[in-house]
């Protein structure tokens, strides 16, 4: 693929009259824009799709946004599809394509946008699209093995071909699937791992490594076996209910995730939360920020089995575990958020508390940190494994601390600025080499200024109300995001005209990284495989929905 | 590198006296909601419609909870006019429906007992709160409970999530694998009720829909002491909780 001018690094600051000038001067036969609010800032609208892949290359290499994601509407007259870009320092823009409801062919993007590779195969999974030119479509989240082709289990109800709900029990697993292998060589062989692997206590995913005997020539992870159509379920339920499901669809940033629901809720009733309520949703969000970055420490400890570290890890993580049931109720931060702010506020025995908790947390890992940068064992382990070079994290659009330690500098906090992030002084910590012990030193130095945000949090916290009402009655649609612990997660809400929601895409970091994985994995020997996937920290759960 | 060595005597012993002596550290259990009395049947029948998983079961005066069904969202905590009371006991496991007369593995199985983790579509909390059970604090080592890599050496089949359509097949043949006698036991609301995701054409609702489930660990996720006491209870080393009426609901 030619490249002009590709941005490794891409801009700090994209602004948007120049981006619609040069898209006008470029693109002005193709494109309608319309300035746009509710989280998107710019729609551009596509006359004709075959500029679709045109208009992306222009936007990811030319300009150097960062893709966000894909977003599937079926509307009762036509498909809608929009292709979520970030103007970084700016806003979200987004291309939006409708086509009828009888054409199913769309122009594949994943040439041009690798990011996007992963996002089409999805749509065409459950929607039943076809992307052209797309360089492998089928076996994806509905496995072949079970599955008839054409499920699309998330088209509308009175035009899905295939009646799911009555063939779930009947089903049975094709014996003569086989998964696709690459390697040729003589002497190659195919190495399943999972999905229930790892003593069982790993999270279910399936990934067959493909060798001729020590190093991994390709990795290809068969995600999806916890697939439980979140979006699907949430169509026709109330916003209440889908606030559950959005915070329970992944443990591990429930917080984030039920934020970036309830913002998008709060962008479509055009509510603005209270001031006390932004701060405290920045303390509970760095508070699992840093409670996931422990646990995801005490992951790479644990797989380089140095079990005293491990140890250490696991009591630092289990105490603010502790430390977040003390101060919420909940040891994983569920049930706090709602549309329109918080469902309770805190005392200030609690905030000293919760703070006299990070502050020990954070101290111990500093010490954890001096204590693994003198054991040699454990570093050779970690460096120069698993290495993803800053073309590859910009290529695959790899986003959070694996981004950030491959030299992306990619942080919603920064970049698009949302819940008065703005406010606090903190650091972005990047490393440029990408290996193992890049990903750790990128997680403690998060660790610390997660802990930074939460003392200025508590610092500048006013009384006041701590919610206001958020109650949807009429349609609309927005996109809420957030950085949650593992990178960027966007939710898009839209709401028919009783309240209900008709259509709900969660976009998440694993689900973004999952797809760079292989990257990190192949030409590395089997036994750094656990290692790799330790300091990836990406969860199945996430990626799955 | 012997610093690791004295790193780790240095933070002395950390693990819970529990089961010896209750475990009462502030954080171990986010609670449960339990039936509350309220001054009359309009008051019960408005806490009840504030629960968005209809849990709470208002009869007469007061309002009983469903704790199968409860998925620990609080707002019957916080925020509502009419809140329930709220405990901090963590020993919730109780005998799944129809297994009335669940009989314990036998003695011999007190301090060796192997646990096959199945997970089948978890949102990773539940998942999490078992591999805690490894960590300094609750220290499963110490009561000869042993997770293991291999159906084929497993006693216990603790399963998280509602079972995923991906993940019914892998979760059948480990469960055929292990050799008898074997237990289950469903962990989490999502494992045992389908939670928030319920039936549909991804998750099976439950365990119980595909498996002969034994013990229910009942929370959103049980905390790792909840947990524990199941696992204790699977050899009869700790009493079951009673088993609740089923509020009309059969499983």
């Amino acid at each position: 693929m030619s490249v002009v001018g590709s941005p490794l690094v891409p801009p700090e600051r994209i602004d948007l009259d120049g981006l619609v000038a040069a898209i006008q001067e470029r693109f002005s036969a193709v494109v309608s824009l319309s300035r746009a609010d509710k989280g998107v800032l710019l729609s551009l609208h596509l006359k004709d799709p075959e500029s679709l892949p045109p208009l992306s290359l222009f936007l990811y290499w030319e300009i150097g946004c960062s893709f966000g994601g894909l977003i599937v509407e079926e509307h009762s007259h036509a498909w809608q599809l929009r292709y979520l870009f970030l103007a970084s320092g700016s806003g979200w823009i987004d291309i939006v394509l409708e086509l009828p409801l009888g054409g199913r062919s769309v122009p594949s993007i994943t040439a041009a946008v690798h990011a996007a590779d992963w996002h089409e195969r999805e749509a065409e999974d459950l929607f039943g699209l076809q992307f052209e030119n797309h360089p492998r479509l089928g076996d994806f989240i509905l496995h072949d093995q079970i599955w008839p082709e054409g499920a699309a289990p998330h088209r509308k109800p009175q035009r899905k071909s295939v009646d799911v709900h009555q063939t779930q029990l009947r089903r049975r697993p094709n014996p003569n699937w086989r998964p696709l292998l690459v390697v040729q060589d003589p002497g190659s062989f195919a190495m399943p791992v999972g999905p229930v692997y790892e003593g069982g206590i790993g999270e279910s995913l399936h990934f067959i490594l493909e060798t001729v005997g020590e190093d991994v020539l390709r990795a290809a992870p068969r995600l999806f076996y916890k697939f439980r159509g979140v979006e699907k379920i949430a169509e026709g339920t109330r916003v209440s209910h889908a606030l559950l499901l959005s915070e329970r669809f992944a443990a591990k940033s429930s917080f984030a995730h039920s934020l970036a629901f309830s913002s998008a809720i709060e962008k479509i009733c055009d509510v603005e939360v209270p001031p006390r309520a932004a701060r405290l949703r920045v303390i509970l969000a760095e508070l699992e920020r840093l409670r996931h970055h422990a646990g995801a420490i005490t992951g790479i400890c644990e797989s380089t089995a140095l079990s005293v570290a491990a140890s250490q890890a696991a009591i630092i993580e289990e105490e603010l575990l502790r430390a977040s049931c003390h101060f919420t109720g909940h040891r994983y931060l569920f049930g706090l958020n709602k549309p329109g702010g918080l469902r309770r506020d805190f005392n200030s025995d609690g905030f000293r508390d919760l703070l006299n908790a990070v502050g020990r947390a954070v101290d111990e890992l500093r010490i954890l940190e001096n204590r693994l940068h003198f054991t040699s064992s454990f570093l050779d382990r970690l460096e120069d494994v698993g290495v993803v070079d800053p073309n590859k994290a910009r290529d695959l659009n790899l986003l959070g601390p694996v981004g950030r330690a491959s030299g992306r500098c990619h942080d919603l906090r920064r970049e698009c600025s949302y819940g008065g992030y703005g406010d606090y002084q903190f650091e972005v910590p990047r490393e440029n080499e990408g290996d193992g012990y890049a990903r750790l030193r990128v997680l403690f130095a998060e660790a610390a200024q997660s802990a930074k945000l939460i003392r200025q949090a508590v610092d500048s916290l006013q009384p006041g109300p701590i919610s206001v009402p958020c109650e949807a009655t009429h349609s609309g649609a927005a996109l809420g995001w957030v950085e949650a612990p593992i990178g960027a997660a966007l939710h898009w809400v839209r709401l028919d005209s009783s309240g209900l929601v008709e259509r709900y895409r969660a976009i998440t970091p694993s689900f973004n990284n999952w797809l760079g994985f292989h990257v990190a994995v192949e030409d590395f020997a089997f036994q750094d495989f656990p290692i790799i996937l330790a300091t990836f920290a990406l969860s199945a759960a996430e990626c799955d929905r | 590198m012997s610093f690791w060595f004295w790193h780790g005597l240095s933070n002395g012993v950390r693990s819970t006296g529990y089961p010896r002596v209750p475990e009462s550290a502030p954080g171990v259990t986010p609670g449960r909601p339990v039936a509350t009395e309220f001054s009359s049947a309009e008051r019960s029948s408005l806490a009840a419609a504030d629960c968005p998983v209809d849990a709470i079961v208002p009869r007469g005066a007061s309002a009983l909870v469903d704790l199968r069904s409860c998925v620990y969202c609080q707002r019957c905590r916080f925020g509502g006019a009419y809140p329930l009371q709220w405990t901090q006991d963590h020993e919730w496991t109780t005998v799944a429906a129809g297994r009335e007369n669940y009989v314990p593995l036998p003695r011999s199985y007190r301090r060796s007992l192997h646990i096959m983790v199945v997970d089948a579509g978890d949102c990773g909390a539940c998942l999490h709160e078992v591999k805690h059970l490894n960590n300094p604090f609750y220290n499963a080592h110490r009561l000869g409970i042993f997770f293991t890599a291999t159906p084929r050496s497993a006693d216990v089949l603790l399963v998280v999530g509602p079972v995923s359509e991906n993940m019914r097949v892998p979760l059948l043949k480990t469960y055929e694998a292990m050799p008898t006698p074997k237990r289950i036991v469903a962990v989490g609301a999502c494992a045992i009720t389908g939670g928030v995701f319920g039936r549909g054409f991804m998750s099976a609702g439950g365990v119980s829909s595909v498996l002969p489930v034994d013990l229910e660990i009942p929370g959103d996720p049980p905390p790792p002491l909840a947990i524990l006491h199941g696992l204790l209870a699977v050899t009869g080393r700790k009493a079951l909780a009673p088993r609740q009426p089923d509020f009309g609901r059969t499983a």
